[in-house]
């Protein structure tokens, strides 16, 4: 089973106090796959996501990115995390830097990559999510749509061998969320591997190599897009897919 | 006439009294921010122990009065350490130490009123906890904290007249020495405190430039009005 996928989840355990968030979460992600968690509201899937990455220290469980592991290694994970990109529903750019310097900050003092090789770097991330013109613009003065598009340049410019996205369309209307899942789709064609929470079933009926329905804390179910949207097997995620689709 | 004869006699004097007072104030000023950020951050981020020696000293330096204090160090803790300072540098470090209570509080706020996502988004890009406050939380912090910041200029300006107490030549000194010779008590307190008046404002202009310096697009607060 090793060598064969660049990431493993293996019995994720999360409590928050008293309530359990994620009750045993298994999973493999092979590379260059793209896989899309759906489920209702509160069901542990962006703490799911920020486990992976340490953001967030599972109470159980173990994670390994290309057969080590991450989970427990201390002050290691700022290496790992440098491999593991992830993107926000608030884009959390940093609001004093313009875009351009939002890209280029992590190469230059995580990476310590020269400032003028930072910088082509940035322009050529930014290009690639079509922010080039909008380099010396500072958050504020982005749309949403906008400022994701650097948000994920930004993660880009470190590059990640997988990326976290955690529901990255949600704070946007439906005219940016497209130009944001073009990106995406993108980034998917050119086999970036990408574990995605979203509920936008269009980009994970084109895009996703697999689908995961998770509910209180678990996975309920999971399959290829069509076994999942065609074919749901259990009666939660049939129940689940009839309610978004109508909405 | 006798009072225009008298400024013109002992103005120079007087004047020369504004070099000692604003060295003063920019020293403390100095000292108060390159102690009060550490202070801050030590609250914030620090360990229990830590944030209780902060607590301590934040306490001890807001609690006593500006005068105790000058007394405390002047009379006390500099001849106790065989610390033979002028009362320049008491009177500077005094004010310093309580200005960096003050600024710590500042600066507190400042770090705390940067949104978490800032410090998640870093560290997500594999920064460390220290390079994230280094690069993303200071500066913002920073940005925040002016407007109450500009505040600690008056306030040490002023502040920095309690001096004459420990025999420091600055403004007030020099204006009761004056006082003393010519016993012309209001024309020359007038003229002193024109001349703080003055320092005040040339100072908040400074202030207001800096402001619009590190002014960023979106991101809020502005110095106070000179």
């Amino acid at each position: 089973m090793t060598g064969e996928y660049i990431l493993r989840v293996e019995d994720i355990h999360k409590k928050f106090n008293d309530r359990e968030i994620l009750r045993g979460i298994s999973f493999n992600v092979k590379k260059g796959a793209t896989i899309v968690f759906i489920g209702p509201s509160g069901t542990g899937k962006s703490t799911l996501l920020r486990c992976i990455n340490q953001l967030t220290e599972p109470d159980r469980g173990k994670v390994f990115l290309d057969d080590e592991e991450i989970t427990g290694c201390g002050s290691r994970i700022s290496g790992y995390r440098q491999r593991i990109g992830m993107v926000f529903q608030n884009f959390n750019l940093f609001d004093h830097l313009t875009a351009v310097e939002n890209v280029e900050i992590a190469p230059i003092k995580v990476r310590k990559m020269k400032k003028e090789e930072a910088h082509a770097k940035a322009m050529e991330e930014l290009h690639r999510v079509g922010m080039a013109d909008w380099a010396h613009h500072y958050p504020a003065e982005l749309s949403g749509g906008q400022a994701q598009r650097v948000s994920i340049a930004r993660c880009l410019a470190m590059d990640p061998e997988v990326i976290l996205f955690d529901e990255p369309t949600s704070a946007l209307d439906p005219e940016l969320t497209r130009e944001v899942l073009e990106v995406m789709k993108d980034l998917a064609r050119s086999g970036m591997t990408m574990l995605v929470v979203s509920h936008e079933m269009g980009f994970a009926r084109s895009v996703a190599t697999e689908i995961i329905f998770m509910e209180g804390g678990r996975i309920v179910e999971q399959g290829s897009p069509l076994e999942i949207m065609n074919n749901p097997k259990h009666p939660r995620t049939r129940e689940f897919l009839g309610r978004i689709e109508h909405t | 006439m006798e009072i225009l004869s008298v400024l013109l006699e002992w103005g120079p004097y007087l004047l020369g009294g504004i070099a000692i007072t604003l060295g003063l104030t920019i020293s403390a000023l100095a000292l108060g921010f390159c102690l009060g950020l550490p202070l801050a951050l030590g609250q914030v981020y620090g360990s229990r122990p830590v944030r209780s020696l902060i607590a301590v000293y934040v306490w001890f330096f807001r609690g006593l009065p500006t005068l105790i204090l000058l007394f405390l160090f002047y009379f006390g803790v500099f001849p106790a350490l065989g610390l033979d300072f002028s009362a320049f540098v008491i009177g500077a470090t005094v004010l310093g130490l309580r200005g960096a209570a003050y600024q710590s509080q500042i600066f507190r706020a400042g770090i705390q009123s940067v949104a978490e996502g800032q410090m998640t988004a870093a560290l997500s890009l594999g920064m460390t906890r220290w390079e994230a406050v280094q690069c993303i939380i200071i500066p913002q912090a920073l940005r925040i904290s002016l407007p109450g910041w500009s505040n600690e200029y008056p306030e040490l300006l002023t502040d920095s007249a309690v001096c004459y107490a420990i025999g420091v030549a600055e403004l007030m000194t020099r204006t009761s020495q004056i006082v003393s010779v010519t016993y012309m008590t209001m024309p020359i307190y007038i003229a002193c405190a024109l001349i703080f008046i003055a320092l005040n404002y040339g100072g908040m202009r400074v202030i207001r430039k800096a402001e619009e310096r590190f002014a960023i697009p979106g991101f809020g607060g502005k110095a106070v009005q000179p």
